[in-house]
């Protein structure tokens, strides 16, 4: 009775599992997949962390039941594609800094691809656009300036280029100020 | 697993949903799952059986006709947002769904979902007490009947909705010509619940003199708050002042719960520029 069968295609492949009714759809790419791309921090849809996308929207897998996904097409951070504007993406926020630890970096390029793909979008968006968008996803470490630069560089909309050029380079440009400045 | 153990079911039509939950009562509707499941994450809610009405197609769906426009309860938020109908039919609803939580949340939370949760703080509930809506609910006891919005909202997290009842339509007023629109809230950070907020809409005359003014406060009590009476700007030209002045009378008939006197001057500065950019958008759509 509390067990539901469901059935849904992740990243492409169709999986079918019996599972409890109230496993989210978090725990069962996670537990049930393998696929622990996709990070849980808070549990009640404030982090972002554990974005995916359902039939190309994103939604907080932690709000989500596995058995409200079935039937559905799901996208993790591990089936994002390999090139294009996604790989563009992943490029530039290492180049950006756009992340540290890495725990919340899933989550953004979930959202920041579902914003980058949008259909509905007729230009590119702007650096307000951007942190609007990405204000669902939280970061502890980068402080959002090095993911914002990354999104608006993919995006093409008033993108700050990065002056450095090389990753490594210190004090080349404002993103690499701004990181500096932060560690100890 | 966060929530605590329950039984699934998922509906196919809204006569199966609504027949589901006559059976149990004590059964929860779950549509975008956007409350319910942060709430059943934390444990605060413990279903012991969830009818699942998200995927519910026939509920998807939205009308114009004529005067108003009829939106079914699983329409999601950012359709309120992207629909090219929906922007045009109800634009204050547009503005206001920008504020919802993020776009993975607005991709799930659904009207009906937001409504029935009936959150002080929501603020799709301000914007159809603020239209004038009514919304649809259906059971199998009692039928179909019509609730007005501003009766709808009874107090934190409790509206007129029986046990057995499913939400199924709400019927949105359209905006005149010469009438025009505002939503203003103010949240420390974007995608927060609002400290406070405020919905306006103002009509003109052909003269271009104000002919009415509707408007509705957000999170200063314990459901949506349509305010009235007051200094009438009935044929006048109002300028700035004379609109914050208004805003000040009216959110004395605020009673915030807590921090009283700052949440009423978040909410004034809130409902004057709610006001104004109504009364500005009416001259523009009367000068046309």
């Amino acid at each position: 009775m509390d067990h539901v069968s469901v059935r849904m295609t992740v990243n492409g492949v169709l999986v079918e599992r019996q599972v409890p009714a109230r496993t989210s759809l978090a725990d069962f790419v996670r537990d049930e997949l393998g696929l622990t791309g996709t990070h849980l921090g808070c549990e009640h849809g404030v982090c972002g962390a554990c974005a995916v996308l359902v039939d190309g929207s994103s939604v907080r897998s932690c709000l989500m039941l596995a058995a409200q996904a079935s039937g559905a097409e799901v996208t993790t951070v591990e089936g994002l594609p390999h090139s294009g504007r996604t790989a563009r993406l992943r490029d530039a926020m290492s180049r950006h800094h756009g992340l540290q630890c890495g725990f919340c970096t899933s989550g953004f390029l979930i959202t920041a691809t579902e914003l980058l793909t949008d259909a509905d979008a007729v230009e590119a968006p702007d650096e307000g656009t951007v942190r609007e968008v990405l204000s669902g996803n939280v970061c502890r470490c980068t402080g959002y300036q090095g993911i914002v630069r990354a999104v608006l560089e993919v995006a093409g909309g008033g993108a700050t280029a990065p002056s450095g050029g090389e990753p490594a380079a210190r004090g080349g440009g404002p993103g690499a100020a701004a990181t500096a400045g932060q560690q100890r | 697993m966060k929530p605590a153990p329950f039984a699934y079911v998922r509906a196919d039509t809204a006569a199966d949903a609504i027949a589901l939950i006559d059976e149990d009562p004590d059964a929860k509707f779950l549509a975008g799952g956007q409350s319910l499941l942060t709430l059943m994450n934390l444990r605060l809610a413990r279903p012991a059986r969830v009818v699942d009405i998200g995927g519910l197609g026939e509920l998807n769906r939205v009308f114009d006709d004529a005067d108003s426009v009829l939106v079914g309860a699983t329409v999601r938020h950012r359709a309120f947002e992207t629909d090219p109908l929906l922007r045009r039919l109800v634009p204050l609803a547009a503005d206001a769904a920008r504020h919802i939580g993020h776009v993975a949340i607005r991709n799930q939370g659904t009207l009906g979902g937001t409504l029935a949760h009936a959150d002080p703080a929501a603020e799709l509930p301000l914007v159809m007490v603020t239209l004038g809506a009514t919304m649809y609910a259906e059971s199998r006891r009692r039928g179909r009947r019509a609730i007005p919005a501003q009766d709808f909202f009874v107090s934190h997290y409790t509206s007129e909705l029986e046990p057995d009842e499913l939400l199924t339509w709400v019927r949105i007023p359209t905006l005149l010509p010469r009438e025009g629109w505002g939503f203003v809230e103010y949240a420390r950070r974007h995608g927060d619940f609002a400290i406070a907020g405020a919905a306006a809409v103002v009509g003109l005359r052909p003269d271009g003199t104000v002919e009415r003014v509707r408007a509705g406060l957000l999170n200063v009590g314990d459901r949506p708050l349509l305010v009235s009476g007051g200094a009438s700007m009935s044929g006048c030209r109002p300028d700035d002042e004379l609109w914050r002045d208004l805003a000040g009378e009216w959110v004395r008939q605020a009673n915030p719960p807590e921090n009283a006197d700052y949440v009423r001057d978040v909410a004034r500065a809130a409902l004057t520029r709610a006001l104004r950019a109504a009364y500005d958008r009416a001259v523009s759509a009367g000068g046309e």
